[in-house]
């Protein structure tokens, strides 16, 4: 089955079974999003994708497409929404952009940067979160973790290892690492595995790579988020 | 034209964000042409006049930086939080998980400086907004001399600034 819906006004076709958030993207159209990729189920978590359909916010992830479904999308409203989101992202953890080598390549500041999100507008937390440097290929350095689960998911469903997990409820949920002692160097975790390449933001980081590509001629340097898909930086 | 009167403070920060404000170079002799200094590290005048505008560089570490922001706040029409420390603490901030009397106790040992002229550290680095109403964040470890001058212009010409692509950055 094949259609058609309207994402702010324009048509927008899609196939059987994909997402508003799959149609959308495979036609060149920018929804902000961060927990959604395309090799991955949807999660549906983040919300940063929250869209508008026949009145209710839904997450464009893990909305279906429908014949005639308008969804709204670049609305002031929704614009609001989305910065709110991620600036509650950004005072939950420990986002140094400055310190972090992950600047110009990250999503999280991608997507600020898209949504102009020029303050943080919430207190912060400033959690204390160490890092775990055990292993010998990939620091991670928990400060910077949004909860998107990319690494869960890819650790899990393509690498068959299942490393990352997320651990306890609600704000004080966190990253952890499938190990007796909580280190990453205990776990089967190798440098070349999708879990490490998958991560959005600066968590999971392959040692000694950091300036190989120095600040300035990086992804979102190049070209947004946002931009049309020909241009836009990608991960 | 009567020109605006601009004033500058630097608090917890490393004077990064107005070496940028000097980097956008020959345009400072337009900018001069519309504005005249207040109290900023650029004139060294000690009080601060009735402004137009404020530019913060740096967060809150101690009790004069807050002292400072107030009066600058109480002086301006338009406040501005230049720079990744007046948004967020910036740098400054990240000992903010860390307890501060173990913080000075671990640079100076039992002998911790208590002259009565030094201003008290707070317990936590705050971003500007913390104290005072802030009008406007230009983001950037410094915001580059191109946003810097793209701002200006716009504030000097009654445009609301938006940075685009290239212009917002938070490293």
């Amino acid at each position: 089955m094949k259609g058609t819906f309207t994402l702010d006004g324009s048509e927008v076709p899609f196939h059987e079974g994909q997402t508003v958030l799959e149609a959308a993207r495979d036609a060149g159209r920018y929804i902000p999003h961060l927990c959604a990729h395309p090799e991955f189920e949807p999660h549906g978590s983040c919300r940063v994708c929250t869209v508008k359909a026949e009145g209710r916010m839904a997450a464009a992830c893990t909305l279906p497409a429908r014949e005639g479904l308008a969804v709204e999308s670049a609305t002031d409203e929704l614009r609001e929404l989305r910065r709110g989101l991620v600036q509650l992202l950004f005072v939950e953890g420990n986002h140094f952009c400055p310190s972090c080598e992950k600047s110009g390549d990250c999503q999280l500041q991608a997507v600020g940067y898209a949504l102009e999100v020029r303050s943080l507008h919430f207190p912060q937390l400033f959690p204390d979160r160490p890092l775990d440097a055990s292993h010998p290929d990939v620091l991670l350095d928990f400060n910077r973790c949004i909860l998107c689960e990319l690494c869960v998911r890819a650790s899990a469903e393509v690498d068959h290892k299942s490393v990352f997990a997320l651990g306890g409820r609600g704000i004080d949920k966190h990253l952890i690492v499938n190990a007796e002692s909580g280190r990453l160097a205990d776990t089967s975790l190798s440098v070349t595995d999708t879990a490490v390449g998958v991560c959005p933001v600066g968590v999971i980081l392959k040692k000694g790579r950091g300036f190989t590509v120095p600040l300035g001629q990086r992804t979102y340097d190049r070209a947004p988020i946002d931009a049309p898909p020909e241009k836009a930086g990608k991960p | 034209m009567k020109k605006l009167k601009v004033a500058t403070a630097s608090l917890a920060g490393c004077f990064g964000c107005h070496m940028s404000l000097l980097d956008i170079d020959e345009r400072l002799f337009t900018l001069l042409e519309k504005v005249e200094l207040d109290r900023s590290p650029l004139t060294d005048f000690k009080q601060f006049g009735p402004c137009d505008l404020g530019l913060v560089e740096g967060g809150l570490c101690n009790a004069e930086n807050v002292e400072v922001l107030r009066e600058l706040r109480r002086h301006c029409k338009v406040l501005v939080a230049v720079g990744a420390c007046a948004i967020n603490g910036g740098l400054p901030a990240q000992r903010n998980h860390l307890d501060v009397r173990e913080c000075l106790t671990s640079v100076y040992g039992r002998t911790v400086p208590d002259d009565p002229e030094l201003p008290l550290p707070l317990d936590r680095v705050h971003a500007i907004n913390d104290v005072v109403k802030v009008d406007y964040f230009l983001p950037g470890c410094p915001p580059s001399a191109e946003a810097l001058w793209h701002f200006l212009d716009d504030f000097l010409n009654g445009r609301t600034p938006h940075l685009g692509h290239g212009l917002i950055s938070y490293d």
